[in-house]
């Protein structure tokens, strides 16, 4: 699993940290940082939802073929 | 029970999650989306900031590139508007004057800008909620014009700070004599009066319109009071109506959206989600609609999930943000039976909008119902945890009015 983020449209919901906090922080302005772009099987289920539930949709997951 | 073909009726943020969560579930029949509108899905909390700004161009509103969409094997109609249903035979009525059958239908059809009554739709005067009447409003905002907000929501305070932010003269006109801001209500009334007289907007509260005035076009907007404000650029934004009129004679309860129970079920095999779903809240058994963002997306969310698993989930709390004079706004919580915002972190003692607090709001017995954060993303998000429970720890200092102006 691959995550991408695009700190640009993020508007500092915290649902990825909410969702997955061993994947995602926020900076002091609350914009989505990310710690770990490569999680491991554990995190992935967490690491969709975080992405599902990101109300500007900053966050691409991608799935390893 | 399998559900064969899923008709979703709306491509905006509710529709598209929905889609987007069957596939995520493990959905294995068709889907389809119908949009009323030519333009691919988009998010529009921006509509109303970035793109009125320019500072993003509409594309950058795109919820998804449609190619997504169509790899989930999602078919994406646009351009096409349901004009009717009929429940028994499970069938949707479109615009172009045949139908579709759906086995499991979830109306997504949100709301529409209400009408001020006495507003003719002279050029000039603009709403906002699609993408191009964001960019309609654009193009007519610019350095000195001189623009009249109709509207004490939120919506029409984003508008005010946008069209300041271009150089325009604001006048913002409400109704009510206190700003309002979501779910949040009044509560931060005076402090937003407050942001908005320093960005350089006249606030007008209290007050009705009574007509627009002009020939060609807008020139002037009278007030009940008898004054009357030139304007080159009108914007009403007096709420929201469902968009259910094609569902009329469906025999669906559509008394304020459509009522459905605590999971989204309207009637058997129609679901509705985002700003025209009113559910029934469990606890107070009285059915609201909510016109947030995420909200749409978490019952769409929980609608898939049902639909997929016949699993029924629980109702999301409404979350909301706005951004105004620089300001980041946060809010969740329901707010309804709770008192006055007390402040729980931070410092609101300027009243400006660099200001970092959260405060939240608690209702009789204590229990804190809702939270705000301002400038206090980290914080905010601690709090949230707080929202549903009695804080353990002493009662929090409550927040003076006389510097903070937080009521």
């Amino acid at each position: 699993m691959h995550v991408t983020i695009n700190p640009d449209i993020c508007v500092g919901a915290g649902q990825c940290v909410l969702a997955a906090e061993d994947v995602f922080d926020q900076d002091d302005d609350g914009i989505v940082v990310l710690l770990d772009a490569d999680p491991g099987a554990a995190q992935h289920k967490a690491a969709h939802r975080a992405a599902s539930l990101c109300p500007a949709r900053a966050i691409t997951v991608t799935d390893d073929a | 029970m399998t559900s064969l073909r899923v008709v979703i009726v709306g491509a905006s943020i509710g529709g598209v999650s929905c889609a987007e969560a069957l596939r995520a579930e493990g959905f294995g029949g068709a889907i389809t989306v119908l949009g009323d509108e030519a333009a691919p899905p988009y998010n529009r909390p921006p509509l109303s900031k970035q793109v009125l700004t320019g500072d993003w161009s509409g594309d950058e509103a795109q919820i998804l590139p449609t190619s997504d969409l169509a790899a989930l094997d999602v078919e994406l109609r646009l351009g096409v508007r349901a004009t009717g249903l009929d429940v028994r035979a499970r069938r949707i009525e479109l615009d172009r004057g045949d139908s579709i059958q759906y086995d499991t239908l979830v109306i997504a059809t949100g709301v529409r800008p209400r009408k001020l009554a006495g507003v003719r739709r002279l050029p000039g005067v603009h709403e906002l909620r699609t993408l191009d009447d964001a960019a309609d409003l654009r193009g007519a905002l610019g350095e000195g014009t001189r623009v009249v907000v109709v509207g004490s929501g939120i919506l029409g305070s984003e508008i005010a700070a946008a069209a300041t932010k271009l150089g325009s003269e604001v006048v913002l006109i409400g109704r009510s004599d206190r700003l309002r801001l979501g779910q949040v209500g009044d509560r931060l009334s005076d402090r937003l009066a407050a942001l908005h007289r320093r960005g350089g907007v006249r606030v007008i509260s209290g007050s009705d319109v009574e007509a627009v005035l002009g020939d060609d076009r807008v020139e002037a907007v009278a007030l009940a009071d008898g004054t009357t404000l030139p304007a080159d650029v009108v914007v009403t934004a007096v709420g929201c109506l469902p968009a259910v009129e094609w569902l009329a004679s469906s025999g669906l309860d559509i008394a304020d959206g459509v009522i459905c129970d605590e999971h989204g079920l309207a009637a058997a095999g129609v679901y509705a989600v985002g700003d025209v779903a009113a559910w029934r809240d469990e606890s107070t058994g009285v059915a609201r609609r909510a016109e947030h963002q995420l909200n749409a997306i978490e019952q769409a969310q929980a609608v898939a999930l049902t639909i997929a698993s016949g699993k029924p989930s629980a109702r999301p709390l409404p979350f909301f943000w706005s951004e105004l004079f620089g300001a980041r706004i946060q809010a969740y919580g329901t707010f309804a039976s709770g008192g006055p915002l007390t402040l729980v972190a931070g410092d609101d003692s300027t009243g400006t909008a660099a200001d970092r607090f959260v405060a939240e709001s608690l209702a009789p017995d204590g229990t804190s119902v809702g939270v705000v954060g301002w400038n206090s993303p980290r914080d905010f998000r601690t709090a949230r945890a707080r929202v549903g429970s009695i804080p353990a720890s002493s009662p929090p200092e409550l927040v003076g009015t006389s510097k903070g102006s937080l009521s």
